[in-house]
């Protein structure tokens, strides 16, 4: 029976969630068992990721024929280190907000609708895993539309009014971008007959010159780039992240993009192909361009939100120009710098909205104003937001350093050096919005709001400083991390020469 | 004549163009709900022209045909189809809470509603 179940651990792995998803909606008249539940379901895929990274590094790539139909026909699920670490990551964020929820989702969102907070939650996750794992690219729509559903849900559950109206306009612009890349894959197969990714990966390079392949590529990029909120196409993200509940807001802000950057790499790098993409098309130049106005533009406007959410929200589409960046450079450096930022940005926006979710806990309000003079009474809640911080910024000991460390050499290493005075200046921009609160918070006098707080319950400040505290441990050993991010540039890189 | 041969395409573009416009233009949400559906189904249009094998049959089993369409293509859409209606559920029922409270669909009078607040 245990030896079945192992081999069947790839299937597993979106399965468990999936399931839990309708068993919430029949428990959810105990709302405590539909907590557990969900604990034990995320604990057990982080616990399954891990055993499939170590597999994946041991072993070498695995493949698992869903339903035993072998893989050109079948759907195929394969695991290489790229999508191992991406799946750690989301399983990983996962397991630490789902301790926080409980106490949080009790406080933000009504009684009979918590069950349904948590069903939609655990599909979040199955669509996510699903996008990441499988080997199939009309698979990887299905599961976008998943998790894409269930987001615009989570995100309307925010008390505000204002969340639905932002759930509307991210599902008008999440739409779009699934459609563009069903249109993009429907081009693809045209061209070859195949959805298998590694089958597509064997047949492009006969119609390389073909521009149904090209239309196709971009109608791909444009409609990740959605997802992914590269520079232009961030809309939506500012006020879904803002009025979403926190605990949806920490959830998606650490693993939502991610996955869609895991998506763009795997097209670009495994199914249609270096060469064809910074070669022929100007891919390169292009992802250079928009991170550079994105980390620019991004940090920018943050400097001037009154609501903390928000400002942390346009610092997102900040720090995916960076990891756009990476990719552009199309070099194993830059790859590494990317991955590794995967990692690292995951672990900095969970604990900073987790954080900002302990001081709304107990101030009802995320308004600067409100949260004047709240750090001398909420000291530990606001800690996390100030270590958080210090590490978005890149400070050295932190994460965040590491990542941007390896950002500016793989800049420097093709000789581009204005890139690495760009990271370095989104840097500074950095520190005037997270100092910007630090100021109001921790020397302003206490607003009416803030003067009541008190401490946040232990319930959640636990998983907000287990974040902060990975935040440091990843920041001063970075073997495991570095390690695998550079195994999977590797990996993804292969194409390149 | 080519640009004859080809008109499933060209009413799939056409219905893609007409989509997005509706989306982008109107300011009613339920409009754009519209308009977003009608860019869906345009890409259903255009993966079922792609299944087409010249004079195929239908993909059933005939006695003695041998030549039929392209299967895939059509159980693609099937799941498209599917993530379409859960999308139009999604978004209407959106737009009736949005409509609970607000009081109004229409975008413009949202916004105006918000900055108020």
């Amino acid at each position: 029976m245990v030896e079945v179940l192992a081999n069947d651990l790839p299937a597993l792995q979106v399965v468990i969630p999936l399931v839990s998803a309708p068993l919430c909606l029949i428990l959810a008249r105990w709302p405590r068992i539909v907590w557990l539940l969900c604990l034990a379901a995320s604990w057990t895929s982080l616990a399954i990721a891990i055993e499939l990274l170590d597999q994946v590094l041991s072993g070498g790539p695995i493949s698992y024929a869903m339903g035993g139909w072998a893989a050109p026909w079948g759907i195929e699920y394969r695991i290489d280190a790229v999508n191992a670490y991406v799946i750690l990551i989301v399983t990983g964020i996962a397991s630490v907000v789902m301790p926080y929820a409980h106490q949080s989702v009790a406080k933000e969102i009504r009684g009979d609708r918590v069950p349904l907070f948590y069903t939609l939650l655990m599909l979040c996750l199955t669509g996510l895993l699903g996008m990441t794992i499988t080997g199939d690219a009309f698979n990887v729509f299905v599961f976008l539309e998943i998790s894409s559903l269930s987001m615009y849900g989570l995100i309307s559950m925010g008390r505000d009014r204002r969340a639905l109206t932002s759930a509307f306009q991210y599902l008008v612009m999440g739409t779009i971008g699934g459609t563009f890349i069903l249109i993009g894959i429907g081009f693809l197969y045209v061209l070859t007959g195949t959805l298998n990714m590694a089958d597509l990966a064997m047949r492009l390079p006969e119609v390389t010159q073909l521009r149904t392949l090209h239309t196709g590529f971009a109608f791909l990029v444009v409609g990740i780039g959605l997802k992914l909120a590269m520079f232009p196409l961030h809309l939506w993200l500012p006020n879904a992240y803002a009025y979403a509940p926190s605990t949806a807001t920490a959830f998606i802000a650490a693993t939502a993009t991610k996955v869609a950057v895991y998506a763009l790499l795997r097209f670009v790098f495994t199914v249609i192909g270096p060469v064809i993409a910074y070669q022929d098309l100007p891919f390169g130049e292009i992802a250079k361009v928009l991170a550079v106005l994105g980390l620019v533009t991004g940090s920018f406007v943050a400097i001037f939100q009154e609501n903390v959410k928000r400002m942390l929200a346009y610092s997102s589409v900040a720090q995916i120009g960076y990891i756009l960046l990476g990719i552009g450079l199309a070099t194993v450096m830059g790859l590494t710098a990317s991955m590794l930022h995967l990692f690292n940005h995951a672990l900095i926006k969970g604990a900073l909205f987790m954080a900002v979710g302990c001081l709304f806990y107990r101030t009802r309000s995320v308004r600067l104003d409100d949260l004047r003079g709240i750090g001398r009474k909420m000291p530990w809640s606001f800690g996390a937001f100030v270590i958080a911080g210090l590490s978005l910024i890149g400070v050295p000991l932190t994460v965040g350093f590491v990542s941007k460390w390896y950002l500016v050499q793989a800049s420097l290493e093709v000789g581009q050096w204005p890139l690495a005075v760009l990271v370095l200046g989104g840097s500074l921009l950095a520190i005037i919005y997270i100092w910007r609160v630090v100021e109001i918070a921790w020397f302003g006098s206490p607003s009416t709001r803030a003067a009541e707080a008190t401490e946040a319950p232990l319930g959640l400040l636990i998983p907000t400083w287990i974040l902060v505290l990975a935040n440091l441990y990843f920041g001063t050993h970075t073997g495991l991390t570095v390690g695998v991010a550079n195994l999977a540039a590797r990996t993804l890189a292969e194409g390149l020469r | 004549m080519r640009f004859l041969q080809l008109y499933n395409y060209e009413i799939a573009i056409f219905l893609a163009m007409v989509g997005l416009y509706i989306v982008v233009s109107r300011g009613n949400l339920v409009k754009k709900i519209a308009g977003l559906s009608m860019f869906q189904t345009s890409v259903f249009i255009l993966y079922i022209s792609m299944g087409v094998v010249q004079d195929g049959t239908v993909p059933i089993l005939i006695e003695g045909v041998q030549n039929y369409s392209n299967p895939l293509p059509h159980v693609l859409i099937l799941t498209a189809i599917v993530v379409g209606v859960a999308t139009t559920a999604v978004a209407l029922s959106l737009v009736i809470r949005i409509n609970e409270s607000y009081g109004t669909v229409e975008e413009d009078e949202i916004h105006q509603q918000d900055e108020s607040f």
